[in-house]
């Protein structure tokens, strides 16, 4: 079999490089499959709200009695943006090879990204002030902390990562290392997004519907 | 500063000595004495390596090490010393068990407790799991023909978290309790509110530890063994040890979350006053049920897969033949391994699901019993007609057959719910399952070092001493564990340290002569590795095969060199190696050699498994500084590793040839042993095939395997 015939889709690099092609397509192949374990975790996670969110209230506030949808979407539109300009930064490397051009867009991405989880901090901050809804309340608030706090950690994570990126970028160059790790990060940063928007939807849209 | 600042809820009185001073008994006295050997093992340990000047070795050789071999080695090794000190544990709560016939014998309630809690998790956690996960590092690469795993580095960080979890329970033998909960650790019991020491602390971070490592082993793997086999190796010409490796790897990326999960979520309500299992305030204990179970159930496929897959090679080797029905084995594990996931609920068909759940989940169990049925018919298969040698792992295998399809017989009773209910949580269910881990997994571990120690070490074991032990662990096997299922149908209760029925004394005396007898076993098995050491000279094997070997793992030298193949070996069939000896292809020399590149020896895997390990030991004792301290240093060696840019060497193709070169001279130029003196000295490792002796000689030499362009 050729390189050119495994390739995975999106892995083109730059054009003509057959083993910056070969290292891509273990190292991606490997992130896919951490994600999928980090996805599980996220469905159980998940499960586990579905379950508590029904039964474990006990005499704790209802979902609809202490969302607030107008937030939580504002922090949808956030994260979804920052998605995007992650998005041209991946263009930028591809493209135009150039490191300035990442850079600002990350910078970008980690504004966004770091207000998302600043409005997250303050909407728990509104519920256990305002609402008397901390997640030892009951068990369905545990279950909602521990849900999106999961999420809001690993997006934490993500501005961690991606700051060193940026000195690696800025140190290290436009290699094919640096570029492999870019990759994964942006491969992250987008399934940190779908989650959200399965959090957006079972949690704060069904949520304030019940 | 306070106390509280820096030492957090450590003690004095949590070191297990005190309790000795300040409450003699038999009891205290006995755990005292267990924390005095962990201390001395310690302190031993630290003399010899000073003594013998081990440090730097072992520091360059072996822990920095990124080597799959190495990684491999080191997970065995500490498997079986997890092993001696849970296998006392066994002995210890047996000897209790026969002594407290209408008295409270010689330990107290509490540490029987933490024995079947310790005696559990280190079994499962730190015996079972590091012995496949050792062994599918050491054979799998060289089974695919692969220079290394996918991602050594990784693969060296799980291996040092599943070691600081092990350090971790070693710890809770000398500083303060481990928890009471069993292997399970079920809440409420192991809330905040019955159970506020450290014990269950201790469970959770341990348990924790172990199973991000194997998370990350099960990633490792699954994508080494899609990416990295040699030209020619398709999955269905993988080896089956191959095979179960990765249906193993894939049982562990989706099993281990929903244990992660649980962990966090029982250590969210133990620190953080969270409600996830509590009594009160929505909280639920049946969400634990099934998520600890939703792990639990699958990881004991985890654990016997593996086995299954040593079983295949042990079969069809000291059967000189090739394994019946290798398809139907591969289908076979595929069935067990998605099977395994819609069984979970048979561990709690008591605990009010309706009857129709039961049912459905009771349907669900006894269906797995379809695919592994298929499995036993086809190693029995492999046997009829085979020239069979009864050597160890022969005998283990022959043993395991018998046994395991008793144990599964009980199995089945049990996924009956109705029969379930009458022998809940009694010993027939501590007698089902070590019957079917017992001769399974462990025995196929025990058979896969007798059968691959040659590979890795390049000396044979002395086959008399492993028959003894072997004589020791079957009918042991069968003494400890047989009473128990009558014992569990006369109503003896799991997890009790004292009874009052006249009726159960012999039953109990069996089994404790049982357990005796197993630990004979392992002593025997502990000199034979010994004697073996000693008589290495006699017992070398270098030349690689000594048993007639089929797949790829045999055609190479003994011990495997750095770089496993030489050049990436081409395959074109099944028992790659065995067809190339048939076809006179063994041993020739390839065209040409290359530079190998591999990854360099690097202290980032050990930093993170030690402040991982402090980590940890903070949040058991709540030493909150270290908490943050090592959490930050732990992060902090990964980031400055990420800027390493260095971080392969080159070995000349010249060294590999010339090594290469030498092994293929010896080798054609050996004479050879045939099957009835492969345990005599005779046998240096190259082994006449079955019904090919007349191919015997120097082979012709050419290229028996391409060299990729
Ligand atoms: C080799 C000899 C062994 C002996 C003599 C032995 C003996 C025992 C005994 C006496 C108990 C306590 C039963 C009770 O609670 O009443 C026990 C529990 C247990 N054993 Fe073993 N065992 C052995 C090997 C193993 C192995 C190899 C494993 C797994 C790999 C294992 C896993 C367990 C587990 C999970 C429990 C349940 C602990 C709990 O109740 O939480 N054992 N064993
Ligand atoms: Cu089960």
């Amino acid at each position: 079999m050729s390189v050119s015939e495994r390739l995975h889709p999106g892995l083109n690099l730059a054009g003509t490089d057959p083993e910056a092609h070969e290292a891509a397509e273990e190292v991606m192949f490997g992130f896919w499959i951490f994600l999928m374990s980090d996805l599980v975790l996220f469905a159980v996670l998940f499960a586990t709200y579905a379950a508590m969110s029904v039964q474990g209230i006990a005499d704790g506030p209802r979902p609809a009695e202490v969302f607030d949808l107008t937030a939580a979407f504002v922090e949808t539109l956030l994260l979804l943006l920052s998605s995007f300009a992650f998005g041209f930064a991946m263009l930028a490397m591809k493209y135009r090879e150039s490191g300035r051009g990442v850079l600002a867009w990350l910078l970008v991405t980690g504004v966004l990204g770091a207000a998302f989880v600043g409005m997250e901090l303050h909407d728990y901050y509104v519920m256990v002030t305002a609402h008397g809804a901390p997640p030892q309340a009951s068990g369905f608030l545990s279950a909602y902390y521990l849900l999106t706090g999961t999420h809001a950690l690993h997006v934490s994570s993500g501005l961690v990562w991606m700051a060193v990126m940026a000195v690696q970028i800025s140190v290290m160059g436009l290699n094919t290392t640096v570029k492999l790790r870019l990759m994964r990060l942006a491969l992250f940063w987008h399934m940190l997004d779908v989650v959200w928007i399965a959090i957006f939807t079972f949690v704060y849209l069904f949520g304030v519907v019940s | 500063m306070s106390w509280e600042l820096i030492f957090g809820q450590l003690k004095w009185s949590s070191l297990v000595f005190t309790g000795a001073i300040e409450n003699p008994s038999l009891s205290e006295f006995i755990a005292s004495g267990a924390g005095t050997v962990a201390v001395l093992g310690a302190v031993a340990s630290v003399i010899l390596l000073t003594v013998k000047g081990w440090w730097v070795p072992l520091w360059r050789d072996w822990l920095t090490s990124v080597d799959h071999k190495k990684v491999g080695i080191m997970y065995i090794v500490i498997a079986l010393v997890m092993f001696a000190r849970a296998v006392i544990e066994a002995a210890l709560m047996r000897a209790q068990q026969l002594s407290a016939y209408d008295s409270t014998g010689f330990l107290s309630a509490d540490h029987f407790g933490q024995l079947f809690s310790t005696h559990g998790t280190i079994m499962i956690f730190f015996v079972a799991m590091p012995f496949i996960t050792g062994l599918m590092n050491y054979v799998m690469p060289l089974q695919i023909g692969a220079r290394d795993v996918s991602f050594p580095l990784l693969n060296a960080i799980s291996l040092m978290l599943t070691l600081a979890g092990a350090i971790l329970m070693m710890v809770s033998l000398v500083v303060g309790q481990f928890s009471t909960g069993g292997w399970t650790a079920y809440p409420p019991f192991t809330g905040i509110q019955f159970n506020p020491g450290e014990g269950v602390d201790y469970w959770i971070w341990a348990v924790s530890l172990g199973s991000i490592g194997s998370t990350l082993t099960g990633l490792n793997f699954a994508v080494t063994i899609y990416k990295k086999r040699c030209p020619g190796m398709t999955l269905f010409r993988m080896p089956l040890f191959t095979w179960t490796t990765l249906c193993t790897s894939i049982l562990m990326i989706f099993a281990m979350a929903p244990l992660t999960a649980a962990t966090a979520m029982l250590a969210l309500d133990r620190y953080a006053g969270f409600h996830f299992f509590t009594n009160g305030q929505g909280g639920n204990m049946m969400n634990y049920a099934n998520l600890f179970w939703l792990f639990g159930h699958p990881e004991v496929y985890i654990l016997i897969l593996p086995a299954f897959g040593v079983w295949s090679e042990v079969v069809a080797t000291f059967s000189s033949k090739r394994i019946y029905g290798y398809t139907s084995l591969v289908y076979a594990t595929m069935c067990i391994a998605v099977l395994s996931f819609a069984v979970w609920l048979h561990h709690f068909f008591t605990m009010g699901q309706s009857a129709n759940v039961n049912a459905f989940f009771g349907i669900a169990t006894m269906v797995i019993g379809v695919p592994t049925g298929v499995k036993v018919y086809d190693w029995l298969l492999t046997m009829v007609g085979g020239r069979i040698r009864f050597s160890t792992p022969m005998l283990f295998h022959i043993n395991f057959l018998l046994t395991f399809i008793l144990g599964g017989m009980t199995g089945v009773l049990l996924a009956n719910p109705s029969v379930d209910f009458q022998v809940h949580n009694t010993l027939f269910l501590v007698a089902h399952f070590h019957n079917m881990i017992i001769p399974g997994v462990l025995f196929g571990m025990f058979a896969a070092v007798q059968f691959w120690f040659p590979k890795v070490f390049g000396f044979r074991l002395h086959e008399g001493l492993g028959r003894a032990s072997f004589w020791c662990f079957a009918p042991g096997f069968l003494l400890a564990f047989f009473p128990l299922y009558w014992l569990g149908m006369m109503g003896a209760t799991r997890r009790t340290y004292m009874w009052a029925d006249p009726d159960y004394l012999p039953w109990f005396a069996l089994a404790m002569a049982g357990a005796a007898l197993i630990l004979a076993g392992f002593t025997l098995m502990v000199v034979q590795i010994v004697v073996s050491v000693r008589r290495r000279a006699q017992l070398a094997a270098p030349l690689g095969d000594p048993w007639d070997g089929r797949t790829l793992e045999w055609a190479i030298p003994s011990p495997t060199p750095e770089w496993n193949f030489a050049v990436i070996p081409q395959v074109v069939s099944r028992d790659a190696f065995y067809e190339a000896k048939k076809a006179g292809h063994a041993y020739r020399s390839p065209v040409a050699y290359e530079d190998i590149e591999v990854p360099r020896n690097t202290a980032t895997a050990p930093l993170i498994g030690l402040f991982a390990c402090a980590w940890a030991f903070g949040l058991v004792w709540h030493i909150w500084w270290l908490v943050a301290v090592s959490f930050l240093m732990m992060w902090a060696v990964v980031i400055v590793r990420s800027f390493e840019t260095d971080t392969t060497e080159t070995i000349p193709a010249e060294a590999v040839k010339a090594a290469n070169e030498a092994f293929l001279a010896a080798a054609r130029a050996a004479p050879g042993v045939s099957r009835e003196r492969e345990m005599t000295s005779d046998n240096r490792g190259k082994a006449l095939p079955e019904g090919l002796e007349s191919l015997s000689g120097p082979v012709s030499s050419g290229a028996a395997v391409e060299v990729l362009s």
